[in-house]
């Protein structure tokens, strides 16, 4: 009884103290947004060649492509994950789920990030079997097999991590999953394009990461309510 | 109930003997120059044993026939003369049937797999992973780029481990999931294998070779007929085996040399 007892104001000390564990991000509203460019000549992406897998070729009109290195008009770079590295005080992930989907013999989207503890939910959409194998070094690595309509998988990262992510059935389906300490982060479409939103006055970190070409950062002070503009820019090679 | 027993093992034997002679179910046509050498041994193979096979059920039959007492049921009757001349002579029957099929049929598998590549051939490497095929071609230089296992990237579309950057020769390999080839030209191929033991066959060219993680394996064919064959692992390579295939495309020399262009350009 006594014991039963304690667990329970143990049980309520916690939830009073939540702080502990992660406050909700302190609310703001200074932004920082700009675009991610390059410089030099990108590698040419190459057609996949899905025929051994006809129910995903015949999903796509026209042969998906690589996406090591995506590329919109105006030298723009996609998929890259614009996040801050540094001044963000610690948060709690959110309750949403992040969705990942293999669709068409492809990991959509291409580059999912989500926060550290945040669920992850992994789905199967094609009428053939999948084995996602996510290669991670920091946090635990398993792959599982995922049969035509089997239910989701559901899992999540503890520590900070970007985790390149290839099935073991299908070698040329390839993504990314970027588990981030923060919760402002923006990964850029094909306009290259990022804005980091909600952020309090302060002194922040901006790193940008593209798979192939790796991070780069700057630092970023923002008033209260003032809205920041930076650039990144990665210097590209054709090979 | 003796002689219902023959008769069955007779009926049996003679059924499953005439689905062989009548070609029920048989292999698809050979689309290949080493295929009717293949076919040929195939047929003689069947002939040999289908006759040693028809022989030995109708002696079962016609014993079990003739032997048969109901009366007596503890009584065993024995082979006139004894079994030992019997036997002796199915062994060696056996065994020289055996024998003939094995130095025969190596030379005609000699023949395909050891005769040297004509020197006409066009090179086509293939490397196989689980649980995929790729083929890579020289492109327009006609040189192979060098290969490098640490640089292999499926997630970059980089199967074989080329380094573009700092060798000029890999810079325009073609590499594709389908083997495409001209009709009527001989083809010589290199296996290599990235995992673990994977095959290389297809039915219609009567060929089939295994891939040896480390060793590089020479094959080569010449197909005679247009159209699109499958390539199948034949060596069971993990959890994706059974998906595992490929495509063979054979296409008219003018349809094959406008394939190599567009891939070429991409």
């Amino acid at each position: 009884m006594t014991k039963k007892l304690l667990m329970l104001l143990a049980g309520a000390a916690l939830v009073g103290n939540g702080g502990m564990a992660g406050l909700p991000a302190p609310a703001g509203n200074a932004s920082i947004s700009g675009k991610v460019t390059y410089t030099g000549t990108p590698p040419k992406m190459k057609p996949i060649d899905m025929s051994k897998e006809p129910s995903c070729a015949k999903q796509h009109a026209t042969p998906v492509m690589t996406e090591n290195v995506a590329t919109g008009a105006g030298d723009t770079l996609e998929y890259v994950v614009v996040y801050i590295s540094a001044g963000d005080s610690d948060s709690a992930a959110p309750t949403a789920a992040v969705r990942y989907d293999q669709k068409g013999c492809q990991y959509l989207p291409h580059v999912l990030p989500m926060q550290v503890g945040q669920n992850l939910q992994i789905y199967n959409d094609d009428q053939t079997s999948h084995n996602i194998h996510p290669l991670a070094k920091v946090n635990p690595e398993w792959n599982k097999s995922q049969p035509a309509g089997s239910p989701a998988i559901d899992t999540k990262y503890d520590k900070p991590e970007f985790i390149p992510v290839k099935c073991n059935i299908h070698p040329w389906m390839h993504g990314y999953f970027v588990v981030l300490n923060t919760s402002h982060y923006s990964v850029t479409g094909q306009d290259g394009a990022f804005s980091l939103k909600g952020l309090p006055a302060g002194k922040y970190t901006v790193t940008a990461w593209q798979e192939q070409y790796g991070s780069q950062s700057q630092d970023v002070t923002v008033g209260a309510g003032e809205s920041k503009a930076i650039n990144f820019t990665f210097k590209a090679l054709p090979y | 109930m003796g002689k219902v027993f023959a008769v069955v093992l007779t009926v049996i034997a003679i059924v499953s003997v005439a689905f062989f002679a009548m070609h029920t179910w048989w292999l698809p046509p050979d689309i290949s120059t080493t295929g009717p050498a293949v076919d040929h041994q195939l047929e003689e193979t069947l002939i040999g044993t289908g006759v040693l096979f028809l022989a030995g059920q109708l002696l079962l039959g016609y014993f079990t026939w003739t032997a048969r007492d109901p009366k007596s049921k503890d009584k065993i009757k024995t082979f006139p003369g004894g079994a030992t001349p019997l036997v002796t002579a199915a062994i060696l029957v056996v065994g020289i049937e055996v024998l003939t099929l094995t130095f025969v049929g190596s030379k005609v598998w000699a023949a395909i797999y050891l005769a040297p590549p004509d020197p006409q051939s066009i090179h086509i490497d293939v490397q196989a992973e689980q649980f995929a095929f790729y083929f890579r071609y020289a492109g327009p230089d006609g040189q192979f780029g060098a290969v490098h296992p640490d640089k292999i990237d499926d997630g970059s579309g980089n199967y074989f481990g080329l380094d573009p950057a700092n060798d000029v020769a890999a810079r325009d390999d073609i590499v594709v999931g389908s083997l495409v080839v001209p009709v009527n030209r001989p083809i010589a191929l290199t296996l290599h294998s990235k995992d673990v033991g994977h095959s290389f066959y297809v039915r219609e060219l009567r060929v089939q070779q295994d891939f040896v993680p480390g060793l590089d394996i020479p094959l080569h064919f010449t197909a005679t007929k247009v159209g699109k064959y499958e390539i199948v692992c034949t060596q069971l390579c993990g959890l994706g085996h059974y998906n595992m295939k490929a495509y063979l495309e054979v296409m008219g020399e003018p349809d094959y040399e406008q394939w190599l262009k567009t891939q070429a350009g991409q």
